[in-house]
């Protein structure tokens, strides 16, 4: 369970962007995060996961427990903690293969176990390659070097594969994926998630939860959630916007 | 006393003991070097080609020289294990400036440099010394004054060496050592060879080495040639490469230095025959203290030559990495094809990169390039690898192997590049701390 209380959090050495959110997301739900552009949605992604360019001014986060802001950043990972890119990052000259191997050994010895052979390395990502239908020239590349949007999210979804955390990030995982890839990678989260995967995932599109449908869906407007409600409540944004909300909470 | 009057009077007082234990060729011009070096001196700082590197102060401390040429035992095949695996090689020591076997097989000759000079005179006169001006570098001049044997390899017309030969130039010493060898490789019309050079220091003493290499690349000949460098902090290495290139030739030269104390390599290409082809790729991976300069030149004297130059960097700690690289296309050279390219990655606030890539062009159909890059480790892209778990000392690791891996990547002989993928995933981690083939510094 992942439980966020009064935080408030700035640009290292600037303004700041989250003002008091209080968010609770339990073992199996999925959470909808909605709001204009600039309202922080991505701030509250990053702070989460241990960006550096942000400082948390206020506030705690606490996952199954844990005081997350007292963790380093690999840590969180560690724990479970995955965010899918909304830009992913291209690593010239570091191939996916010895990416990823890093990434699972250090998550295993993390948890107390031996750093997986070379081989079941190979066939764990022959297995999970199939499973979000994902390229074979693609996993041979350095790490999203020349990948195209659809690829990068692909890939984002593919590493979740391999590091099968508990609770995940969706950053705008929609952003620049035509139809049929965002059903893809919708679909490859799906079939990867468990009964007690947890979900925050960040849109401004109704489209994405057609395909991964959330439980609750909140509304972030100038750093703080203004709204909270069913699914329902991302219908009523796709129709008429935000403005509605935002004269509710003046 | 001044850095240089200590050599002079050495030479002085040695002169006849160096003549005694060296050949006739190389004492004939021993005189006339140490004029030149006196007349010259080290070169100051302000000195264009040695801006980077404070000679005079290398020279400074009072080093041994072995000038009675005092047998210093080695028994390489107890101390010393630098096989590249699977690469199977012609392996031959050099210990300080000897070395340890000569051979002549199918014409090609593989030794000491005093050996060959009393066998053929004729052949050694033509070339010793005919690329290395003592009258240009006072760091020639004083090698030819003292240096009294090294390594000569000469490949007679089309002949072509089977397999890769591996030259391990071990120091050794008990004292302070400077150490000035001498290496000459003739190759004639159509010869062929692949060359291994690895230099190691077996003994924790402050070695200092002065090496003179030159190389004659007759027409349609193939040079592919390495250069790697792991001694220890307390080495400091002066290397002059000059590389005399004819017609239809092919020449790839890469400069490795993957441990060092002080190294200065001088790296200059003569294109002298058309339509020939050269490379010059150097990596350098340098961390605590420790300095490298590469100045290279690449000369097209003649038209329709390519040249490409890579060199890269890595630098951590108070490290100080140095790049010149000149490129000069002289009024004939019409169609030249040259690209130059230094790229520096700087990991840590207190590393220092100077680089100079320089290009002269005096023809005027040229296809020609050059750029310089100096970066830290990408914010980002450390942040995603963390995201996926990867501890902050691992990514930081992954990018600056990536970093270097391009002029690995570039090396055509497989075993070495494969050692050399691990040896400089060994030095990120930093556990290449000494060489890694002396048994005796283990």
């Amino acid at each position: 369970m992942l439980e966020i209380k009064n935080l408030h959090a700035a640009v290292v050495g600037g303004k700041e962007i989250l003002k008091g959110i209080d968010l609770t997301i339990r073992d199996g739900e999925i959470h909808a995060l909605m709001g204009t552009n600039g309202a922080g949605k991505s701030t509250l992604s990053k702070v989460i996961v241990g960006d550096p360019s942000y400082e948390v001014t206020e506030g705690t986060i606490t996952f199954n427990g844990a005081d997350v802001l007292a963790m380093k950043t690999e840590e969180r990972a560690h724990a479970g903690i995955f965010m899918s890119f909304q830009q992913p990052v291209e690593i010239p000259g570091v191939s996916m293969t010895n990416f990823m191997r890093a990434a699972v050994n250090a998550r295993r010895k993390a948890l107390g176990l031996e750093a997986l052979k070379s081989t079941d390395f190979l066939k764990l990502m022959r297995d999970k390659r199939k499973l979000v239908d994902i390229d074979n020239k693609l996993v041979n590349r350095s790490v999203n070097e020349g990948f195209s949007g659809g690829e990068k999210k692909r890939n984002e979804i593919f590493q979740m594969a391999m590091l099968e955390p508990s609770f995940c990030i969706l950053d705008e995982t929609d952003s620049g994926l035509d139809v049929d890839a965002l059903r893809i990678v919708a679909e490859g989260f799906n079939k990867l998630r468990k009964p007690d995967t947890s979900a925050l995932v960040i849109t401004h599109y109704q489209r994405l939860l057609d395909y991964i449908r959330p439980d609750i869906v909140h509304v972030l407007l100038d750093g703080r959630i203004v709204k909270t409600a069913g699914p329902e409540l991302a219908l009523q944004i796709e129709e008429q916007g935000f403005d509605w909300i935002k004269d509710e909470t003046k | 006393m001044s850095s240089e009057s200590q050599y002079i009077e050495l030479y002085r007082e040695c002169r006849s003991m160096i003549h005694q234990h060296s050949a006739p060729l190389m004492n004939a011009l021993r005189d006339e070097a140490m004029a030149d070096f006196e007349a010259q001196g080290f070169p100051s700082q302000k000195v264009e080609r040695y801006k980077y590197t404070n000679v005079a102060e290398a020279f400074a401390p009072n080093y041994g020289v072995n000038l009675n040429r005092v047998n210093i035992p080695a028994d390489t095949a107890e101390v010393f294990k630098c096989d590249v695996p699977n690469l199977s090689t012609n392996l031959l020591f050099v210990v300080n400036d000897k070395p340890l076997a000569s051979s002549t097989r199918d014409g090609i000759y593989i030794g000491s440099l005093c050996d060959f000079a009393m066998q053929h005179p004729d052949v050694l006169q033509q070339h010793y010394a005919q690329l290395a001006s003592t009258k240009a570098d006072a760091i020639n001049a004083l090698n030819t004054a003292l240096a009294q044997d090294g390594l000569l390899i000469f490949i007679p017309r089309n002949k072509r060496m089977e397999k890769t030969l591996q030259v391990v130039n071990l120091l050794r010493s008990g004292v302070d050592m400077l150490v000035n060898r001498r290496v000459l490789i003739i190759m004639e019309e159509g010869a062929e060879a692949t060359l291994l050079f690895c230099d190691h220091a077996m003994d924790q003493v402050n070695f200092l080495t002065t090496q003179v290499c030159e190389i004659f690349c007759g027409n349609n000949s193939r040079l592919d040639m390495y250069e790697l460098e792991e001694t220890h902090t307390s080495c400091r290495r002066f290397s002059n490469l000059y590389i005399k290139v004819g017609t239809d030739c092919t020449v790839s030269h890469n400069n490795i230095t993957l441990f060092n104390g002080e190294t200065r390599n001088t790296t200059d290409v003569l294109l002298m025959g058309e339509n020939s082809e050269v490379t010059l790729n150097g990596c350098v991976v340098a961390d605590k203290n420790q300095r490298v300069d590469n100045n290279t030149l690449i000369d097209h004297q003649v038209p329709n030559c390519t040249s490409n130059e890579l060199f890269k960097y890595v630098v951590d700690d108070s490290a100080v990495g140095a790049f010149a690289g000149r490129i000069l296309v002289r009024p004939d050279a019409q169609k030249t094809s040259s690209q130059e390219t230094n790229a520096n990655l700087c990991a840590s606030p207190t590393a220092h990169v100077y680089t100079q890539p320089m290009l002269e062009i005096y023809a005027d159909d040229v296809k020609c390039s050059h750029g310089s890059t100096v970066g830290v480790l990408d914010a980002s892209a450390l942040f995603y690898m963390q995201q996926r778990g990867i501890p902050i000392d691992e990514a930081r690791m992954l990018l600056k192997f990536a970093f270097a891996g391009q002029v690995i990547d570039a090396i055509r002989l497989e075993p070495l590049r494969d050692r050399l993928h691990y040896l400089i995933e060994k030095r990120f981690r930093g556990e290449l701390n000494k060489c890694t083939g002396c048994a005796l510094c283990k």
